[in-house]
C-alpha cells in the first residue's frame, strides 16, 4: 500500500506549528532540567533560520511517556514530546530532562524530526547521549558519520548540531515501513 | 551525465534571478518520474532546496524504543473549537465557506485515533497571517488560519474554514503556489510523522509548481488532491471536500500494543 507523499513546511509555518512552551518539555527550573540544542546548518554552513525541530523521547528510568498535555504544559507531567523552531542564527533550544534507556543494553537516544523550507519532506535522526555501550547503528557507520548521531555533553545539557547538508552531513534515517 | 550538466545550467541562471517559468517547466520536465512515491529531496527546481537536502542516502534502521510510540495528545491539548477556523475572531471571514474532513489510516487500513491534526493556511485572498508575508493581498482581520483537531475513533478528522487562494512566491519570475492547506498528522509511532499540503482539484497551477512537483510519481501526488463531496455541502452554507489520508506502516506488533 502506498502511502502520502510530505511536503515542505514552507516559509509560514509559525502560523501553524510552533506554540508557547513547546520547547519546555520541563520548566528550565526543574531540578533536573537540562539544555538540548544546536544550531541547524546548510550547504554552505549557513543557520537556517526556518526550520521546526520536534523531539520525542523516553523519560530518565526508560519509560515511554504516555500523558497527554504537551500544549498546555502543566509542568508536572512530563509528556516526552517538544517542539521548537529555530532563531535567525539557526539555532533551536530545549528543556528537558536525559531520558533512559528503554532496553537493556542500548545506548539512550532521543527521537529528533527535522522540518524546514527548502526541506521537501521531514528528516528523522537520533541524537545518542555519549557513552560507551555497543551500538548496532553507531559501530556501523565510520566514525565521522557516527558522530554526527552523538550529542555533545556540556555543562548543563547536551549539543546536538544538526547538518542539512556537506561537511558533517547528518546521518538521516529511514525505516523499513517507509522503504520506496 | 547530459541532465547533470543542463542542471549546473539552470542554476546559474537563478543566481542571476532571471529564471522564469519557461525555464521551470523544463527543469521539471527532465526530472519527470525519477523519484519514488514521495518527494525527491534534491529538487533544483524547488530553488530553496538545493543547499538543504542531504547528499548522502538515508539509513535504513530497526526502530526501537519510542520511535515505536507516538506522542499522546487529548483533552488537555486542543479545545473542540479549534477545528472551526471561520469563529476564531469577532466576525464572519471572507470567502468561500468550506468543510474538509477524511479518515486517516495506516500502511495496514487501520484508523489512527485520538491522534492530532494541524493545519494552516492562507486566506481566501492568498494572504497569510504572516509577518513574512509580502503578498499585495489583503489580510483579513477575521481569518487567522491555523487550527487544530484530535480524530475520533473511527480516524476521522474534520475542519471548517475558507477556502485558501493561490499566492505568488519568489522561486522565480511569476511563481505561483496553487491552493493548498497545510497539514501536520502523527501515526501510532513516530516514524509515521508527516506534514505534507492538500490541494484542491484541478487546479490550473499543478503542473507549474515545483514544490507540488518535487514528487515525480504523478498517482503519489495524486493523493495530495482533495476531493468535492456534495454529500459534504450544506445548502445555503458551505462546500464539502473530503481528503482521506494514508500513513505508512507501523512497526510495532499486535503484542506491543496491549
Ligand atoms: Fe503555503
Amino acid at each position: 500500500m502506498t502511502f502520502a507523499p510530505g511536503q515542505t513546511v514552507g516559509p509560514f509555518f509559525h502560523l501553524g506549528l510552533p506554540f508557547e512552551g513547546g520547547n519546555l518539555l520541563v520548566p528550565t527550573a526543574h531540578p533536573d532540567a537540562v539544555r538540548l540544542h544546536g544550531r541547524v546548518f546548510d550547504g554552505e554552513g549557513a543557520g537556517v533560520p526556518d526550520s521546526v525541530i520536534e523531539i520525542w523521547q523516553a523519560d530518565p528510568s526508560g519509560r515511554v511517556p504516555r500523558g497527554t498535555g504537551s500544549f498546555h504544559r502543566d509542568g508536572f507531567t512530563f509528556t516526552g514530546w517538544g517542539r521548537a523552531q529555530t532563531d535567525g542564527d539557526g539555532h533551536y533550544w530545549f528543556s528537558t530532562l536525559i531520558p533512559g534507556v528503554t532496553e537493556p543494553g542500548r545506548r539512550p537516544f532521543i527521537a529528533v524530526t527535522v522540518f524546514a523550507r527548502g526541506l521537501t519532506d521531514r528528516l528523522f535522526t537520533r541524537a545518542y547521549l555519549p557513552g560507551d555501550e555497543p551500538e548496532a547503528l553507531l559501530d556501523g557507520l565510520e566514525p565521522g558519520r557516527r558522530d554526527t548521531l552523538i550529542a555533545t555533553r556540556e555543562e548543563r545539557g547536551l549539543l546536538f548540531d544538526i547538518h542539512l547538508q556537506g561537511e558533517g552531513e547528518t546521518v538521516f534515517l529511514s525505516y523499513p515501513r517507509q522503504a520506496r | 551525465m547530459e541532465a547533470k550538466y543542463r542542471l549546473a545550467t539552470f542554476a546559474w541562471s537563478s543566481v542571476a534571478n532571471v529564471t522564469t517559468q519557461a525555464d521551470i517547466n523544463r527543469e521539471i520536465d527532465q526530472l519527470r518520474g525519477s523519484g519514488g512515491p514521495q518527494p525527491r529531496l534534491d529538487y533544483p527546481p524547488y530553488r530553496s532546496s538545493v543547499l538543504r537536502h542531504p547528499t548522502r542516502d538515508r539509513q535504513l534502521v530497526d526502530p526501537e524504543g519510542v520511535e515505536l510510540w507516538a506522542p499522546c495528545f487529548g483533552a488537555a491539548d486542543v479545545d473542540d473549537a479549534e477545528a472551526d477556523l471561520t469563529i476564531q475572531r469577532a466576525g464572519e471571514p471572507l470567502g468561500e465557506r468550506m468543510v474538509v474532513t477524511g479518515r486517516i489510516t495506516d500502511g495496514d487500513g487501520r484508523p489512527v485515533r485520538d491522534q492530532l491534526v494541524e493545519i494552516w493556511q492562507a486566506n481566501a485572498s492568498g494572504r497569510y497571517w504572516h509577518q513574512r508575508d509580502q503578498h499585495p493581498a489583503p489580510l483579513d482581520p477575521n481569518f487567522v488560519g491555523a487550527g487544530r483537531c484530535l480524530t475520533g475513533a473511527d480516524g476521522v478528522y474534520s475542519f471548517q474554514t475558507i477556502k485558501p487562494g493561490a499566492y505568488p512566491w519568489r522561486n522565480h519570475v511569476n511563481a505561483w503556489r496553487p491552493a493548498h492547506i497545510h497539514f501536520s498528522l502523527f501515526g501510532t509511532d513516530f516514524t509515521q510523522r508527516l506534514v505534507t499540503q492538500m490541494y484542491f482539484p484541478g487546479d490550473p497551477l499543478f503542473d507549474l509548481d515545483p514544490i507540488y512537483q518535487s514528487i515525480t510519481d504523478p498517482k503519489a501526488r495524486e493523493m495530495l488532491v482533495a476531493s468535492y463531496d456534495h454529500e459534504l455541502t450544506t445548502p445555503e452554507y458551505r462546500l464539502g471536500y473530503r481528503w482521506d489520508i494514508v500513513l505508512s506502516g507501523t512497526h510495532r506488533t499486535p503484542l506491543e500494543e496491549q
